[in-house]
């Protein structure tokens, strides 16, 4: 591939990404501002009990007490400067909450992701391999029960079964609080914390990768291509590896993509029913509490990173399929 | 001068009289496990929940509850309540009145640090009473703008001078009313952005020492704290565990030690009730003593009928809301002033139960049913802080549909319904407010007409009745007791009679704490309490 072309791909595809960028921005200041309520309100909620003093400070120092054009303005400037603001609320710079939560996030899906992509991957295989077969009908029934059974359910029925009944496996948070552990101890700690959650969120993809593997497989294996393989006598592992797995492999990697986007946004349930102290959450305390800069700030970095994967991956598609080109 | 010392001595107020004559915290060790027959132990970690995550744990820039049950173990204030709301010795070891009702003298414990190394002196808590929460916190504004002058003749005695006798003035100097901030840190900055918000420092026996946003906050035992020997444990960990079902689990299997106000969702009450490991209370919220009512918006027609109302109550089965879907935690209001509330009037009989009678009320107010057998439609906003509620509501529905009154359900989330309560946006919800003791601190503000206004807790109804207002006023500012009860039993009984809020129930909520845990629900204040006394066995 020719590297000037590369370039000016990127080139294109960051100006565009600038764009939408923008409008994410905007329209999800205007969403939230149309929402009811304030955090002055909520505050005062909260507190069960206010006075008009009360109210017009906190809007005041919310600066909520602008016109929403002067805001939005405001809003917008900063953010041009890569600055995310500051949550009044919480009294801390937005991308220190967020960079606070981030890890905790990432830890969670990526380790869901890749679990979610090699046994997704490997059960659609084998299905695709022995079609029509007891195997096959036992990894395509358990694929459709993961993927219609309740992400939360699948959560709380875990925790009952390895928490409850087994004592095998802690049922909520991320480590063990004040252990002070370092090393090996440490690491041991943190497996043992997210074997559950991690399970969890990654057995709704796993079914998802293992169906579509096993189809699209199905689909490659009928194809011209293969069978003259087959007929030039190349062994029938290395026709299922080097053939039809390679070239099955383009809509897993599509949905791949489309799920590496949602990594930060999409395990909220997950965090939610394991304490796991991740972003989802502090986005979703957020909108209760009407937090408006935070929660723009996780709907940008949200929206970034799905940008970001679309990106690689049209660029993994090159990489996997030389037919593809990047333009 | 009149002295005011805790009435009723108990065994924990003993011993902290004893630790401060400086006994040797080893002998009351040994007088304490004989009136109770275990022996408090040194160390330790108490586990427990704290939902939802509070934004920031400086007492009086928030005072969200959460908040104030971590801010009750960092910070102190000179009182402290029992459940029958007689204050007890924090940081004042005594206090008086003067005769004339106007003057109170408080003299402070000796050796208090605060967190930071810097002694508690006079000038922290006028600080703190005249600046820090006067500024801050809008139930301290009201109250503390009575006081004419504060002085401190040294700096272990405080003296504060009313502009009129205010018999309620003491219930202000609990720690979730009025927590001892350190002046050295907060005078001549902007309290609520100042940079040490993020490290509260306070009198109290556990100090901050992390916070994990979005999983623990921990608490360790501040080893100046002025009891000798105490605190016991060495740690307090507030897991924050957003999930009910995950937090009943957590509790049942012992992952943590405690649950406390909201944690466990009445319906899986019982089932902790059955396990041998567990204490189950609902005592320990006799301060705060929430009546909960259907908030009626009385300007809205036909509610501004107090036939209508009336018949609203008449249509509720109490009874059926406190042991089924509260299963036992709550009891049937009797009025709008909970039964632990001083000058509540024991002579008021239960709220009824007569859907019959409804009728007939609703029938003299014109309200025929029509074709459908609908009187009218009303719009019914539901309190959205959990499960429970949504079932109140929809009990709500059903309980008034047999007397012809169709209630439709609006949802919205806390925020929403704050704000929509705030601007009078509604027809009927359900509210719930603390009363802080005494109905002048929390329950004259949902009655008097002068606080009809557009802010969330107070008379949002839009009542207004000028012996209402008069009745309250006197009570407010009466300096005698007997005159008191004798204005706030009149206005109570005109206020059942008129029920501008229909009242449910007065709530409580459970404290569910290990057995091996002792002293967790000491006060009125339950577990806002200190915990220098709380110890594992």
């Amino acid at each position: 591939m020719n590297l000037a072309r590369l370039l000016r791909f990127l080139l294109q595809r960051l100006v565009k990404a600038v764009v939408v960028i923008f409008a994410i921005t905007v329209t999800c200041f205007l969403l939230i501002h149309a929402a009811p309520g304030d955090p002055a309100s909520v505050m005062a909620g909260e507190s069960g009990a206010a006075d008009a003093q009360y109210i017009a400070q906190l809007r005041h120092q919310f600066g909520l007490d602008q016109p929403l054009s002067t805001q939005l303005w405001l809003y917008v400037k900063d953010v041009a400067q890569l600055d995310l603001g500051f949550s009044h609320r919480q009294q801390q710079p937005v991308l220190t909450l967020i960079l606070d939560r981030l890890p905790a996030t990432l830890l969670l899906t990526m380790t869901a992701f890749l679990f979610a992509i090699c046994s997704g991957v490997l059960l659609g295989a084998m299905a695709a391999r022995r079609v029509g077969r007891v195997s096959d009908s036992v990894i395509t029934v358990l694929a459709l029960g993961f993927y219609a059974t309740p992400i939360f359910w699948v959560g709380l029925m875990l925790v009952l079964v390895f928490s409850v009944w087994l004592d095998w496996l802690p049922s909520f948070g991320m480590m063990t609080v004040g252990a002070d552990l370092h090393g090996v101890a440490m690491l041991e700690d943190r497996a043992q914390y997210l074997v559950l959650p991690a399970l969890t969120l990654g057995l709704f993809y796993t079914a998802v990768y293992a169906r579509l593997t096993r189809a699209s497989m199905l689909d490659v294996a009928d194809q011209d291509f293969v069978r003259t393989a087959r007929a030039k006598g190349v062994p029938e592992g290395r026709i299922l590896r080097r053939h039809i797995l390679r070239n099955a492999l383009l809509p897993v990697i599509t949905f791949a993509g489309i799920q590496a986007g949602q990594l930060i946004g999409g395990s909220i349930l997950v965090e939610t029913v394991f304490a796991w102290p991740g972003i989802g959450r502090l986005a979703f305390d957020a909108l209760l509490a009407r937090d408006y800069p935070v929660l723009l700030g996780v709907f940008l970095c949200t929206s970034v990173l799905v940008i970001a994967f679309n990106l690689i991956t049209d660029l993994l598609y090159v990489v996997i399929d030389p037919r593809v080109e990047a333009a | 001068m009149m002295a005011h010392q805790g009435r009723a001595i108990t065994r924990r107020q003993l011993f902290a009289a004893s630790a401060v004559a400086g006994l040797a915290p080893g002998l009351m060790t040994l007088e304490q496990a004989r009136a109770q027959g275990v022996a408090p132990k040194r160390g330790g970690t108490l586990t427990t929940i704290l939902t939802p995550e509070p934004p920031i744990l400086i007492l009086g820039v928030n005072n969200q509850g959460p908040t104030l049950l971590v801010g009750g173990k960092i910070y102190q204030s000179l009182l402290k309540f029992s459940p029958k709301l007689d204050a007890l010795p924090e940081l004042a070891k005594s206090w008086s009145l003067s005769d004339d009702k106007l003057t109170y003298t408080f003299h402070l414990q000796s050796n208090v640090k605060f967190h930071d190394g810097t002694p508690m002196t006079a000038d922290d808590v006028i600080f703190s009473i005249v600046k820090f929460n006067s500024e801050l916190a809008p139930r301290a504004r009201a109250i503390f703008q009575k006081i004419k002058s504060a002085t401190a003749p040294d700096p272990s005695t405080v003296v504060l001078t009313l502009d009129a006798p205010f018999q309620p003035f003491l219930l202000m100097f609990d720690v979730t009313a009025c927590p001892i901030v350190p002046k050295h840190i907060y005078d001549g900055t902007d309290y609520r952005t100042n940079p040490a918000n993020q490290t509260p420092i306070g009198t109290g026996p556990f100090k901050f020492a992390e916070w994990k946003r979005g999983d623990f906050i921990r608490l360790q035992r501040f080893a100046d704290y002025w009891k000798p020997g105490q605190p016991y444990l060495d740690e307090i960990i507030y897991r924050i565990i957003p999930d009910s079902q995950s937090r009943a689990l957590a509790v049942q299997t012992g992952q943590v030690m405690m649950a406390q106000e909201s944690d466990i969702e009445p319906f899986d009450v019982p089932r902790m009730e059955k396990l041998p490991t567990l204490n189950v209370t609902t005592e320990g919220w006799e301060y705060f003593s929430p009546v909960c009512w259907i908030e009626i918006n009385n300007r809205v027609k036909p509610l501004n009928d107090a036939r209508v109302r009336e018949a609203i109550s008449l249509a509720l089965d109490r009874d059926f809301i406190t042991k089924r879907l509260w299963f036992g935690l709550n009891k049937p209001a009797r009025g709008p002033v909970a039964s632990t509330t001083r000058f509540f009037d024991t002579t008021l009989p239960p709220l009824g139960h007569d859907p019959k009678r409804a009728m007939a009320l609703l029938d003299e107010a014109g309200l025929k049913p029509g074709a459908n057998g609908v009187r009218f439609t009303m719009k019914h906003l539901v309190l959205p802080y959990g499960d429970v509620w949504a079932r109140l509501a929809e009990y709500i529905r059903s309980a008034l549909k047999p007397i012809g009154i169709e209630v439709v359900l609006e949802s919205t989330d806390a925020g929403g319904w704050a704000q929509r309560i705030g601007a009078w946006d509604y027809e009927t919800s359900v509210n719930f407010v603390y009363q802080f003791g005494d109905p002048t601190l929390g329950v004259e503000r949902t009655y008097v007409s002068s606080n009809i206004q557009k802010i969330t807790f107070t008379n949002t109804g839009g009542y207004a009745n000028p012996e209402v207002d008069k009745l309250f006023a006197e009570a407010r500012t009466a300096a005698d007791p007997a005159a008191r009860q004798t204005a706030f039993t009149a206005v109570q009984k005109l206020l059942v009679k008129e029920i501008p809020q229909v009242w449910i129930m007065e709530m409580a909520f459970p404290t569910i704490s290990q057995k091996k845990l002792h002293n967790v629900v000491e006060l009125g204040t339950g577990t806002h309490a200190s915990f220098d006394d709380v110890f594992i066995s």
